[in-house]
């Protein structure tokens, strides 16, 4: 049994930590591969957000208050911080679908009889969603620039802001994981990835003044881990709307959209792992 | 030297349905166990308790010489295993998905890249190596994933129903991969709905129903159990039955138990168990010509596994359940 021996002396290699990382990235790479050769989910990605930016900065542009002011290139300011928050939670959706496919397509089985981490598979999955987390806000921030969108800040500030996206939505990948786990087919996954996310980018700060929104909505809307990062985006950015609401989470965004995040991942990431590990198709 | 598979009875509920009901199987290294029985009979179940996939409810697993339960991971180190859904990722090409394997398996980059080039070679996929595995036709896939099962070399290999689906010359190329791996040394359980795959491919076959193994041994020996041989003859007139199965009755079986001569008289059929194989079927033959006899048809007939599944359970080895719809 020479196969044994020799497994066993390459997998003693590393500590249990290398190989997670080892596998993790083996597996991203995988899925980046699978961007590549399938542009129409990346394209497609793109044109949602590209459209709410469009749509929202000349339709709702001039009829909103923010922060007493209606005009509409205040209300494109105001609004890039937002979208960009909800583009990186939307990335949910296309984790939860990619491993459903998987679990669909026998690929889980194959990866769970194999001698890797065990949290690889996901960890993968998430990680490549980041990459592609990333290729659209560069995309979007372009398109923001093009209609007006200006940052007033340094540009460690502003790249800070983009750091906090990408925590965010990786934070929100990690919920899809469980979906996308929890679901018999990729297309459950899709849309149960998505519904639930219109309540929590829509009561938020995200596209209009939560001080203009009923007191208990305004709680709910203030304790929004998502509002939590558009509101730190804002401030790092230099962008008008910043909440002056006394709600902790608005009163120090930056902390409580980096505590949100590792709290996201360290529940979700644990509940995903063990849903993986007694995974059936 | 223990089997490189064992299993006690393995029992695995889900819900109010009992998949497995007290698996027991043992298989000797470097041979082949053929698991047969109908979709639902738990062939698949068992499969995914042995390749660490599912946890059973209660018994106990060694495979390779390592408890299942208690160490899956070195488990996962010594197997392979070939689903029947051909788990490949069809976005990547054959080579990407080889390699990708094998560094799960924990080879380093440029090792499983080089197993990854041997691998299609001896697969007969070499032309198609930098192709989509989306473009491979269904025969190729699963030579693909049966490569993936194969990067490490494992020690023991676990296949299940390698061949649903492929049409005959896919599967016989394939029997043909599976005979060379074994030939190797390879300790391999497969599973099968096909009577005469577990027949031509396997050294020892277990028949299972509703969860159990209900008989375990050689292709042979489960046919011995059946009876042995028959001969059939249908003569060409109606008036000759009577005559033609007193002569076929004389070389019958029955008094040691194999049944008596049987006579369908619309088929104008007459069936008896003999022993002694093609030499008494030249026999009979000129017998039965010397008394003027006509036949239209004369055969000896073998069982076939088929035979064995029926006398074994009471059913033909169909059922409309497959495992998973059972499993809900």
């Amino acid at each position: 049994m020479s196969a044994v021996t020799e497994s066993v002396r390459i997998a003693s290699h590393g500590n249990a930590f290398t190989r997670s990382v080892r596998d993790s990235l083996v597996v991203a790479k995988r899925n980046l591969i699978r961007m590549m050769r399938i542009p129409e989910v990346v394209i497609f990605g793109l044109i949602q957000p590209i459209m709410f930016v469009v749509l929202f900065s000349y339709v709702f542009g001039g009829s909103l208050d923010v922060g007493g002011s209606t005009s509409p290139q205040v209300y494109r300011e105001f609004l890039m911080a937002g979208i960009f928050a909800q583009t990186v939670t939307f990335a949910t959706a296309g984790a939860g679908a990619g491993i459903a496919e998987d679990m669909h397509k026998g690929l889980i089985d194959r990866f769970r009889s194999l001698p890797m981490a065990r949290g690889a598979v996901l960890t993968g999955r998430t990680l490549a969603d980041m990459v592609q987390t990333a290729l659209t806000l560069l995309v979007l921030a372009i398109v923001a620039l093009l209609v007006g969108w200006r940052t007033h800040t340094s540009v460690g500030e502003v790249l800070g802001a983009f750091g906090l996206l990408l925590l965010t939505g990786y934070a929100f990948t990690w919920i899809g994981a469980v979906i996308g786990l929890s679901v018999r087919t990729p297309e459950a996954a899709t849309s149960g990835g998505l519904v639930w996310l219109f309540p929590v980018t829509f009561v938020s700060n995200a596209f209009v003044d939560s001080s203009n929104m009923t007191p208990w909505l305004r709680h709910i809307a203030d304790w929004n881990p998502f509002s939590a990062t558009v509101q730190a985006c804002r401030e790092l950015f230099g962008n008008p709307g910043v909440s002056t609401s006394d709600a902790w989470p608005m009163q120090h965004a930056v902390w409580a959209s980096v505590i949100y995040s590792v709290l996201i991942i360290a529940i979700f990431r644990t509940l995903a792992v063990r849903k993986y590990r007694s995974a059936a198709a | 030297m223990p089997g490189a598979i064992q299993a006690e009875g393995l029992v695995k509920t889900f819900g109010d349905v009992k998949a497995l009901d007290g698996v027991d199987l043992e298989v000797p290294e470097g041979t082949v166990l053929g698991l047969l029985g109908p979709n639902g009979a738990g062939k698949t179940t068992t499969v995914r308790c042995l390749t660490t996939l599912l946890r059973p409810d209660s018994g106990r697993a060694v495979v390779a010489g390592i408890d299942v339960l208690k160490d899956p991971d070195a488990v996962r180190r010594s197997i392979g295993l070939s689903g029947q859904f051909a788990a490949v990722d069809e976005y990547l090409t054959g080579r990407e998905n080889l390699q990708m394997v094998g560094q799960l398996y924990q080879m380093k980059a440029k090792a499983a890249r080089a197993r990854a080039d041997e691998l299609l070679e001896q697969f007969h996929l070499a032309d198609a190596a930098d192709r989509t595995a989306k473009t491979y036709s269904g025969g190729m896939r699963r030579r693909l994933d049966l490569a993936a099962a194969l990067v490490v070399s494992p020690p023991v290999m676990f296949m299940d129903e390698p061949t649903t689906g492929l049409d005959p010359r896919n599967r016989q190329q394939l029997w043909e991969v599976i005979k060379d791996l074994v030939s190797g040394g390879t300790t391999l359980l497969l599973t099968t709905q096909y009577l005469e795959e577990a027949d031509h491919l396997a050294h020892d076959i277990a028949v299972v129903d509703h969860g159990k193994v209900i008989a375990q041994g050689t292709s042979d020996q489960l046919k011995a159990r059946t009876g042995g041989e028959r001969v059939e003859v249908v003569v060409h007139e109606r008036e000759h039955i009577r005559t033609a199965a007193a002569l076929l009755d004389k070389y019958s079986l029955r008094g040691l138990g194999q049944g008596d001569t049987t006579v369908e008289e619309h088929m104008r059929k007459i069936t008896t168990p003999v022993s002694g194989g093609a030499k008494l079927l030249a026999e009979i033959i000129r017998e039965l010509d010397t008394e003027g006899i006509e036949i239209d048809d004369i055969g000896l007939r073998r069982p076939t596994l088929d035979d064995v599944f029926l006398s074994l359970t009471g059913h033909a080895a169909e059922s409309e359940l497959s495992d998973e719809e059972a499993a809900k």
